[in-house]
């Protein structure tokens, strides 16, 4: 077979502008993370180390394979969400491998904000146990605390997805045969104390490590009793009298390597029954996509040249190449791994909606993880096509992408407005992973149509009174309502809320999917079964 | 010739003689103890015999188990190698009666030289030079005093029956020479119970030069010219080569002629090596040389000879033994070049060259030429045996001049890969890189006197070979990765690809900072260097930091690493977070009744330190004894109860502290 030719010219004007202008993204991009990564401030973080606890990445570092990848999520979560600058919302996750089996890890900062759940710290601990359920993931839980933030009580406390879903979680996913690993490296207060409690198998770090419901000033509080927090939940009484941890550990490393044989004693192994190859770089070099992605959202391109850059050889099957052109489907490996790709080539219209639910369809019957490309203003309007069924034929690939049992993954490339979101895979369908890149844009539509939208409505309202609306005040009411689209839309507003799993440099989106397909692996492919189709 | 020969002897100088026998079309038999039942020599021979056990004076210094070896395999001679048997003249005898020809020289002469004073006494008879001295009876002060005017100042009193230097003094002035004897008596009657004093002129730097004689069974001798071997340790040669440094024509024409008429003095036929002692002190020209010893054998040294001579002194010694006339004439013979040789051995030089025993894990010579012979009786893999000598190998190295010569030896020994065990390597290509070396300032003090240059002190190792280091074990990586998992580039999202490596330096640890992307940077000392590495075909690995590329090797087992660089070996270890002590978790605690129970017995004592696991109380409950141990080590604080306390189940015994 032969590649995917490329036409992109790498001296030309339009490539070098689109280069710069991508590199100024990716460069912000990490500069940011690069604080995130940091943590607390430097007061704390001193503070942290000089109680000889390691920072919470290079506890990471050291639970990990050395060397090995970690596929961190929700890097941005909480990212200018609250007043206080809360850095990875307290809490790192990812993905990591642990005596050589993959892991969900969730690992607690405690120098930012003593490492308390604020409301999206919640609902990142959840999504990463969400992780570790649909991918069936082993989770360690690097414990270090304070539990839920008080001041935000009613936004952590008392609904179905607020803290107590954590230990809801750990329950099921024990139950469901995913092991659930605590270490205690910190404190773990009040509910916290559920973690390791009812953890498979936990250690606790001596004279560090602190598990009780009531911590020394509540229990001094309710019953007059005063003692130290080592005596009260330290690791010798949970070790030795109580039984609530497994494993004492001197320090930080020793319990971080007590817990890669934990691990490695799980008697897991990952079976993957795909048809596998020897992985194949792509022909030609992942930083091409900077200049290929346009610098103004609104040109287009040809998504083939994205899909060269991912693929192994930049080999690409093409499915039904001239029907529904507008979305491209075909056949890939990635990393050795087989895999169909959907990706936008335009706007979507009933052919191109009907193609990929048809090859949504063969992806499941075949067991072949879906890559999505996302890149979509929406659905064609109008007459004639709402006429020819386009509300139909797009629920059936909406209803396709919704039942697909096969993993399925989605990288925003560019937009992601209204259904197009829908049917190309969005958050709510249930995607493995979901990845941005850091020039998508996400809404309900794009800010300029929706200011065109309300100022239509309105003036239509304005003149059917007999009013008239001068221009200028036009376009100040229209202003406002694109700023606020540009805001929202942007990756880190939308990062910051969990929209999706991480913003990534587009160059590092083979890596990322390669991660996140062989990850997917240690689960079974199930069998798909569809709804009924609107015919 | 003969048909088939036996080799009584191992490693390198077995495997030497027989590739000669080999070559000149004779069955070679081999012979072996239980340690070295699959070494090469075994491996080599077309026949092998178990002579015993281990230790050499149970084998290979078996005289009967040899030859009833021999003649079991039906070999028509022997040859016996160096040390071992081969100046035994017991076994020469035996070799006789047996019917076997013995490759070396007659029984007779084997014994005259084997008695060094006697051997001394027949070479001045011979009018070959000796040590200036008096060796006699009467020990009377006068006697002594005159003797040593007559040998000349510097001199050295002797306690006759001495060694390890008690009951010696060194005496530069006659006018001390009653209280220095005094003194000398005083102490040899201390330490011997005998003051015999022996008096002998004193070279205060001298030259050990060695002149290479053969002789055959029809009145002919010759000499192959000298070796000087002044390079010594403890009487040890390290380094010998040939021509000796700035030897004259002169001096070697009187050195030979004197060798070659003490070989024809006692008759001798075979290979045999006089050894002098040159006073080079007024130079080469008007030296003097003494006499010391002669060595009716086959030297561990021969190779230099044979590579400035193009011949091969085994084959000589088959020819002679055989009853053949010498193959060249005195005319015939002429030096080419030069030649040095470095003993390899297994022996630590930072620890005052203590012998090693053990693996011999990675043992990989350059490949030999024209200018580089190894000659070597191990393998990697192979033990070294705390039985037999420590010797690894001999690199020889050859050029046509002697800067040539040491320049090769040095390469040489820097391109040998050896880990596992230490090894005098270094020391070797220091000594053929030292200026005075090179400039041929050479005495037996040498070693002692350039220590300080050729012994480096510990240092931290610098940072190419951390670099190295840390390189290798990126190196050890890189099999192509079938999933993006099994990458190890520390990749991260978003942020750098960084991973730090801690190494065990001696006692203080020492970290590089590694980043992977965009290109591979090393961070080590606070510079950062850029780096890159690839795998050589030949198990080297090529690293380049900070645009200088170099070819080291690197021999890891676990998480010890040895980088070879230069012919040094540097040995680190790779700190593991894994390797956290459980000792760590083991806490400061009270013990306590694990039962009710009465105590049996207290055995701990306040304030007594005591190892882990030391028993601390003995308590007898559901009819057992049951012994509580410290948990660590530590201290005992204080004691609660007493022998014969009825306790609770969970009733403090001891208070404990642990200590670090």
């Amino acid at each position: 077979m032969q590649p995917l030719a490329t036409s992109i010219k790498t001296t030309s004007d339009t490539f070098r502008d689109n280069t710069a202008a991508m590199q100024s993204l990716v460069d912000d991009l990490r500069a940011k993370a690069a604080a995130i990564s940091l943590g607390g401030d430097a007061r704390s973080r001193e503070r942290h180390v000089s109680r000889g606890k390691l920072l919470p990445r290079d506890r990471i570092d050291a639970l990990l394979d050395p060397g090995s990848p970690f596929l961190e999520l929700s890097q941005f979560a909480a990212h200018g969400l609250y007043e206080d600058t809360i850095n990875a919302a307290g809490l790192i996750t990812g993905i990591g491998r642990v005596s050589g089996t993959e892991c969900v890890i969730v690992c607690n900062d405690a120098t930012v904000k003593g490492g308390t759940y604020y409301p999206v710290t919640v609902k990142k601990h959840l999504r990463a146990q969400e992780i570790a359920r649909e991918n069936r993931l082993p989770c360690v839980y690097l414990v270090d605390s304070g539990g839920a933030n008080l001041p935000r009580q009613d936004e952590v406390f008392p609904d179905r997805d607020h803290f107590g879903r954590i230990f809801y979680n750990q329950a099921n996913l024990s139950a469901d045969g995913i092991p659930q690993i605590a270490v205690v490296m910190g404190s773990c207060t009040a509910g916290g104390a559920y973690v390791p409690a009812m953890a498979d198998e936990s250690v606790i770090v001596r004279n560090q490590g602190t598990i009780f419901l009531g911590g020394p000033p509540l229990v001094k509080a309710a019953t007059g009793e005063v003692v130290s927090a080592e005596e009260l939940g330290g690791g010798d009484l949970h070790s030795r009298i109580s039984g609530v941890t497994d494993h004492l550990a001197g320090n930080d490393a020793h319990a971080l390597a007590m817990a890669r044989r934990i691990v490695a004693n799980l008697n897991r192994r990952k079976q993957v029954g795909l048809d596998l190859a020897a992985p194949e770089a792509p022909l030609y070099p992942a930083e091409d996509i900077y200049g290929i992605i346009p610098k103004e959202g609104r040109q287009s391109y040809d998504v083939r040249e994205i899909i060269a850059r991912l693929v192994d050889g930049s080999r690409f099957d093409e499915f039904k190449r001239f029907y529904g052109e507008t979305l491209v489907c075909g056949f890939a490996r990635l990393w050795g791994f087989p895999v169909g790709i959907v990706a936008n080539n335009g706007i979507l219209f009933s052919e191109s909606a009907l193609k990929g639910a048809h090859f949504i369809e063969l992806c499941c019957q075949r067991r072949i993880p879906l890559v999505f490309l996302q890149n979509i203003t929406g659905f064609m309007v109008g007459r004639k096509y709402e006429a020819g069924g386009i509300a139909k034929d797009g629920a059936k690939m909406v209803m396709a992408v919704a039942n697909a049992r096969v993993p399925k993954f989605t990288v925003i490339v560019g937009g992601s407005f209204g259904a197009g979101n829908y049917a190309m895979n969005g958050r709510a369908y249930g995607p493995r992973l979901l990845f941005t890149w850091p020039n998508a844009r996400i809404s309900v539509m794009g800010g300029e149509q929706a200011a065109t939208v309300l100022a239509t409505v309105k003036r239509d309202g304005m003149e059917a009174r007999g009013e008239s609306w001068p221009a200028d005040e036009e376009e100040a009411f229209k202003a406002p309502i694109r700023a606020q689209y540009d805001e929202q839309g942007h990756p880190y507003y939308a990062s910051a809320r969990l929209w999706d799993d991480g913003i990534i440099d587009p160059a590092d989106t083979r890596r990322v999917l390669g991660l996140s397909i062989s990850a997917s692996l240690n689960a079974p492919i199930p069998e798909t079964r569809f709804g009924v189709f609107r015919m | 010739m003969f048909r088939s020969v036996l080799v009584a002897n191992r490693g390198e100088i077995a495997l030497r003689v027989m590739r000669t026998a080999r070559r000149m079309g004779m069955r070679t038999i081999a012979v072996h103890s239980e340690a070295d039942a699959a070494a090469p020599h075994v491996r080599f021979a077309d026949e092998a015999h178990l002579i015993g056990p281990p230790p050499a004076l149970e084998s290979y210094l078996k005289i009967d188990r040899i030859i009833a070896a021999a003649v079991k395999s039906g070999a028509e001679a022997i040859h016996p190698g160096y040390g071992f048997l081969s100046e035994n003249a017991a076994f020469a005898q035996a070799c006789a009666a047996s019917g076997i020809v013995f490759v070396g020289p007659p029984v007779e002469a084997i014994r005259q030289m084997g008695n060094k004073s006697a051997a001394k006494a027949l070479m001045d008879r011979a009018g070959v030079p000796v040590v200036p001295g008096y060796h006699g009876a009467d020990q009377s002060d006068a006697v002594l005093a005159l003797a040593a005017e007559h040998a000349g100042y510097p001199v050295l009193i002797k306690a006759a029956a001495g060694g390890g230097g008690k009951g010696m003094r060194r005496v530069d002035d006659p006018a001390a020479f009653d209280k220095e004897l005094k003194a000398a008596r005083r102490e040899a009657m201390s330490a011997f119970g005998d003051d015999t004093m022996l008096v002998e002129k004193f070279v205060s730097r001298p030259r050990h030069i060695e002149i290479q004689v053969f002789a055959d069974g029809h009145g002919d001798a010759v000499h192959l010219f000298e070796r000087e071997c002044s390079i010594q340790r403890r009487h040890q040669k390290v380094i010998e080569e040939a021509p000796a440094p700035s030897m004259t024509q002169e001096l070697r024409a009187r050195m030979g002629g004197a060798a070659v008429a003490a070989a024809k003095a006692i008759g001798y036929r075979g290979a045999g090596t006089v050894e002098f002692i040159v006073d080079g002190s007024q130079g080469m020209a008007n030296a003097d040389f003494f006499f010391m010893e002669m060595n009716t054998r086959l030297q561990v040294e021969h190779p230099v000879t044979e590579m400035i001579t193009g011949t091969d002194l085994v084959e000589w010694q088959f020819r002679v033994a055989s009853g053949e006339e010498l193959p060249l004439t005195q005319d015939q013979l002429a030096i080419t070049g030069h030649a040095i040789e470095a003993r390899l051995y297994a022996e630590n030089p930072a620890k005052k060259f203590f012998p090693q025993a053990g693996p011999l894990k990675r043992l990989r010579f350059p490949p030999e030429s024209a200018h580089v012979r190894i000659d070597s009786g191990v393998e990697e893999g192979q033990d070294i045996s705390i039985f037999y000598d420590p010797m690894i190998a001999k690199v020889i190295a050859w050029d046509t001049t002697r800067a040539g010569a040491a320049r090769r030896l040095k390469t040489a020994l820097e391109q040998t890969r050896l880990a596992g065990i230490a090894s005098n390597l270094g020391f070797l290509a220091a000594i053929a890189g030292n200026d005075a070396f090179l400039a041929g300032d050479l005495h037996t003090g040498f070693i002692d006197e350039h220590a300080a240059d050729l012994i480096p002190a510990a240092t931290p190792v610098d940072r190419e070979t951390l670099g190295a280091a840390v390189l290798s074990i990126l190196s050890a990586r890189t099999q192509p990765a079938a999933d993006p998992w099994d990458e190890r580039t520390a990749w991260r999202v978003n942020l750098p690809s960084r991973e730090i490596f801690v190494l065990k330096d001696g006692d203080t640890e020492r970290s590089v900072t590694v980043t992977h992307a965009p290109s591979l940077t090393l961070e080590i000392d606070g510079e950062s260097l850029s780096a890159a590495f690839a795998q050589e075909g030949n198990g080297d690995l090529a690293v380049s930091l900070g645009g200088v590329r170099s070819s080291v090797h690197v021999f890891t087992e676990g998480d010890a690493i040895t980088v070879l660089r230069e012919g040094c070996a540097h040995s680190l270890e790779l700190v593991q977070a894994d390797a956290a002590g459980d000792d760590a978790a083991d806490s400061a605690s009270d013990i306590r009744a694990p039962l009710p129970g009465r105590v049996a017995q207290v055995l701990a004592e306040r304030g007594k330190a005591v190892a882990k696991h030391a028993p601390l109380v003995i308590l007898e409950a559901m009819k057992m004894e049951h012994i509580l141990v410290a948990p660590a080590a530590g201290v005992v604080d204080e004691i609660r109860v007493a022998a014969g306390d009825q306790v609770a189940e969970g009733t403090v015994l001891v208070t404990f502290a642990a200590r670090a």
